[in-house]
Parts: structure tokens; C-alpha cells; sequence
């Protein structure tokens, strides 16, 4: 697979939830180990420009970051780093505020990173920030292919609706991933994506140009609530190597096995 | 290359009739005779060729085909450096009873004359171009959303205030309605999108009474009552979190 895979370019997934703390950064370090578990060659890119904690959650000390690649202190080569889980990861660092505003220069730099690296990787995850912001918006319009992550929860089901909204108004997103973290039971997340798909189909496709495919969710997984998940997190390990075979485990790898078939 | 030769299976020539007759037709001034068959004289004619398959041969705009191109370079262009950039869509009002009134000349003659009208209001790096029957386009790089009202309404004040003399004596006056929408933001934007966006507000303007300039307003990403309502499965919109 990788050696077929060399002679082309990597797919670029944006993973992006519109509100905030539903696991997010948790899912795109779990996944790229999952993908990483596959064979496949995983950069994660954390375009949580402003408040980044890819590093938090991977327990790394980064002594450089993507500021020192904007800044030209390194070369990007040199602030790509092995993270556990056999995958690579290009860190933001907390300390971004100054290009949490979408400059030219961010624009610039952040495609420019895709471009170089495409080329090296089966698979780039972008972890962008909470929220529909325009560097957010930004950072998904780099991906092939976009991932909503959402819970059962009221309030990020409707942030999760509006990011998807703006999304296919203005980005003419036609396909989008769907994966449910934290449902209480299997099959929850088949019920979320069908009443997200009602209110899309209701609201979102009378707006798109006429004559236009209407945009379909696609759920490619769904994540249980296991305690296990809170334990990784608080001792900053990668769940699937701390807690192989465990529920949530198990369904971050049937994700993975989608996004790499 | 020998142009002047007969054409024979062994040495192709090229024939060259039909373009230096569509050139001719243009008005537009013929590569000098005496280099015929020379590169320089080659490139003469392809680039007259080039200006000709750009342009409307009646108000001498960019075609669509020309705008088609410069919406690509400059979507790109805001993709990397995010500056704003508005496009208009501008339509003449009533063109049909225009044409059904006075006949097709008239009509063309008000074509030329909104034409003509249009270029003066645009800045160098715009452009103008005949979309297609009457209605017309327009891009201008970098014009911030603050000022995107005041020059949609500038462009249909100028319209509205000159009158076309169709005979001696005789004016009829002319208005346009406009929509417009500024460029996506993001990388890997299309441009069919930001036309039919553009189409839209073109299409509100035309519906809300004509002679009228309506640009897109940012309300997309907010989630109604009423959608909610539908997420949610209750019609109680009120006891919603």
C-alpha cells in the first residue's frame, strides 16, 4: 500500500467540530495511530493556531514549533517530529496568538505546508481550532475531505449543523464525515446523522445553486463513552496503546480502517 | 513554414485564409505583409486571434469566456492573500421591451452604450465583461465589503443617469439591476459558486422592483429557531437549549 502510495499525493482530512471539548485533538492523535497501525504514513498538523494542545495530549516538549517555521528560524523539515503511535506531527505550540487571525502570511505558510508534504505521506490530519472562524474555515478548505466530530450533546450537534452549513455554502462541500464521540449506546450515532441529514436536506440544500448534488453525511464512526478515554487523556497516552481492545478503542480503529480501506 | 505553398501530402501547409479573414473583418490592423511565414509574423496573427476570441464583437467587452479566466486567477489570488474581491452581476432592466419597442438595433445600440458606460466606471485592475444577452459582469480585486453598496449603487447611478439617443431627437433612458457577492475565502473555492451567488442577489434585485443594487449579506452561519426545532425532533422552539 505505501509503496504504491509514494508515487502519489497524501489525502488531506480536516478534522473540525464547531464548539469546542468534544475530543477533537483526542480523535485525530488516536486516529493517525490507528492509520499509523495500518501501514500508513500519518502527519497530524495542529491548526489550532491560537490554542493548540496536540502536545498535551501526546505528552511531547516541543523545542520547536510551527511558529519557528513562520518566523524562518527552521526549516519545516526540522519541526516535523515522531510522535508515539509511529506518526508525525507538526506542533503549533501554545504560544501562537499572533497568528490566530488569518494573515496573508498564514494563508501563505499553511499552504505551503500541504503542498511540500503532500507528497510524503499517505495521510495529512489537520486538527483545526473549535469554532467556524475564518482561519478554521481556512484550514479545512486545505483538505480533500472533511471530518465533523460531534456528540449526543444539544449544543455541539447544533455547532456541528452550522459548521456544516457554512461548509457547503462556502466551500461547496458536497461529501462530509461524521463521527459521533461519546454516545451512550451503539447505534446512537446512526440516529444523530440521520436528524443532522433532516435539517441539512431541509435548510441547507434549497440554498446551494441549483441543479447541485445535495451534500450527504457520511457517518464514519461512532465513538462510546468508556472511561478509559478520561484516564488516556489524564496520563496524556494515546488510547489505543494504552487501552488496546477496549470499547472506544475498537471503534477509533473501525474509523481508521474507513479512511484507509 | 511556407504558407504561400500549395499544400501537399508531404509538406502540410497552413491555411491561413479564414483567420486573416476574421482579423480583417475585426477592423483590426494586419501583420505586416512582407514577413509573411516568419515567427514574428506567426505570432502576429495568433495573438490577434487570441484578442479576438476574448472579446464581444459588439461593445468590444472581455466575453465570458475571457471573465471565465480572470475569475480563476483571482480566486486564487484571494485564496492566498485574502484580500476581498467583489463580483457583480449587472442586468439590463426591461431589455426585452426595449428590443419589442424600438427593434433590435436600438437594442443594440442601448447594449453599447451600458457597455461603454460600465467601462468608465471600473478602475485598471477591473474587469468588465459581457456575460452573456444583456447581462454583464464585473470584478473588482480588492474592494473592501465596506464599500461594496456604495460602488454597486455608483455603477447604477452612472447607468441610470446617461440617456441613449436611438434617432435624431429621440432618447430613451436606460436602468440596470445589479447583484453581488464578494469571493469565497479559501482555497479550492470554485468559481460556478461565486457566480451563482452573485446570480442570487441579482435575481432579489430584479424581484424587489428593479433599477436596484442588492449585495450578499453574511447571515449564512446562523442556525434558526426553526432549525434547531428540526434538529432537536420538537416544534418547541421556545424551551430549546
Amino acid at each position: 500500500m505505501s509503496d504504491s502510495a509514494s508515487t502519489k499525493r497524501a489525502t488531506v482530512l480536516a478534522v473540525t467540530s464547531g464548539k469546542g471539548g468534544v475530543g477533537k485533538t483526542f480523535m485525530s492523535a488516536n486516529l493517525a495511530a490507528s492509520l499509523a497501525a495500518r501501514g500508513r504514513r500519518v502527519l497530524v498538523l495542529d491548526a489550532d493556531l491560537g490554542l493548540a494542545n496536540l502536545d498535551v495530549i501526546l505528552n511531547l516538549f516541543p523545542k520547536v514549533t510551527l511558529h519557528d517555521v513562520f518566523t524562518g528560524k527552521v526549516q519545516l523539515e526540522d519541526a516535523i517530529l515522531p510522535a508515539p503511535g509511529g506518526f508525525s506531527v507538526l506542533l503549533a505550540g501554545s504560544g501562537l496568538v499572533e497568528y490566530s487571525r488569518l494573515t496573508p502570511e498564514v494563508r501563505e505558510q499553511l499552504l505551503r505546508i500541504i503542498e511540500t508534504l503532500a507528497p510524503r505521506y499517505d495521510h495529512i490530519l489537520i486538527d483545526t481550532g473549535a469554532g467556524i472562524s475564518d482561519v478554521v474555515l481556512y484550514a479545512v478548505s486545505l483538505a480533500d475531505e472533511v471530518l465533523v466530530l460531534v456528540t449526543p450533546e444539544p449544543t455541539s450537534m447544533t455547532d456541528a449543523y452550522a459548521t456544516i452549513k457554512v461548509l457547503a455554502t462556502q466551500q461547496g462541500r458536497r461529501e462530509i464525515r461524521l463521527v459521533v464521540n461519546q454516545v451512550g449506546r451503539l447505534g446512537e450515532g446512526r440516529t444523530i446523522r440521520g436528524q443532522l441529514q433532516l435539517v441539512v436536506d431541509r435548510f441547507v440544500t434549497p440554498m446551494l445553486p441549483g441543479g447541485e448534488k445535495a451534500p450527504t453525511l457520511e457517518l464514519t464512526g461512532e465513538v462510546p463513552l468508556d472511561s478509559s478515554v478520561r484516564e488516556a487523556v489524564q496520563k496524556r497516552q494515546l488510547l489505543i496503546e494504552m487501552a488496546p481492545g477496549c470499547a472506544a478503542t475498537r471503534a477509533i480503529e473501525a474509523t481508521a480502517a474507513k479512511l484507509a480501506p | 513554414m511556407h504558407p504561400s505553398q500549395p499544400d501537399t501530402a508531404d509538406s502540410p501547409t497552413l491555411r491561413l485564409a479564414p483567420a486573416m479573414q476574421l482579423l480583417q473583418q475585426s477592423g483590426r490592423e494586419l501583420p505586416d505583409r512582407r514577413a509573411v511565414g516568419q515567427v514574428v509574423w506567426l505570432q502576429a496573427v495568433l495573438d490577434g486571434l487570441c484578442e479576438l476570441s476574448s472579446r464581444d464583437p459588439l461593445t468590444g467587452l472581455a466575453n465570458r469566456r475571457e471573465f471565465e479566466l480572470v475569475l480563476a486567477s483571482e480566486i486564487d489570488r484571494v485564496a492566498r492573500a485574502g484580500e476581498p474581491a467583489l463580483m457583480l452581476m449587472i442586468d439590463i432592466d426591461h431589455f426585452k421591451s426595449i428590443n419589442d419597442t424600438h427593434g433590435h438595433p436600438v437594442g443594440d445600440l442601448v447594449l453599447k452604450a451600458v457597455a461603454q458606460t460600465l467601462k468608465e466606471c471600473i478602475r485598471p485592475m477591473d474587469k468588465v465583461a459581457r456575460f452573456g444577452g444583456e447581462e454583464f459582469a464585473m470584478i473588482l480585486p480588492n474592494c473592501p465589503p465596506s464599500f461594496g453598496q456604495a460602488v454597486a449603487e455608483r455603477v447604477r447611478k452612472k447607468v441610470e443617469s446617461c440617456s441613449v439617443t436611438i434617432a435624431p431627437g429621440q432618447q430613451v433612458g436606460v436602468t440596470v439591476s445589479l447583484g453581488g457577492a464578494f469571493a469565497p475565502q479559501w482555497v479550492r473555492s470554485s468559481a460556478p459558486l461565486w457566480i451563482d451567488r452573485a446570480d442570487q442577489q441579482l435575481y432579489r434585485a430584479k424581484t424587489e422592483g428593479r433599477n436596484r443594487a442588492c449585495l450578499e449579506q453574511p447571515t449564512v452561519s446562523l442556525v434558526s429557531a426553526e432549525e434547531k426545532g428540526l434538529l432537536f425532533g420538537t416544534s418547541k422552539f421556545a424551551d430549546l437549549p
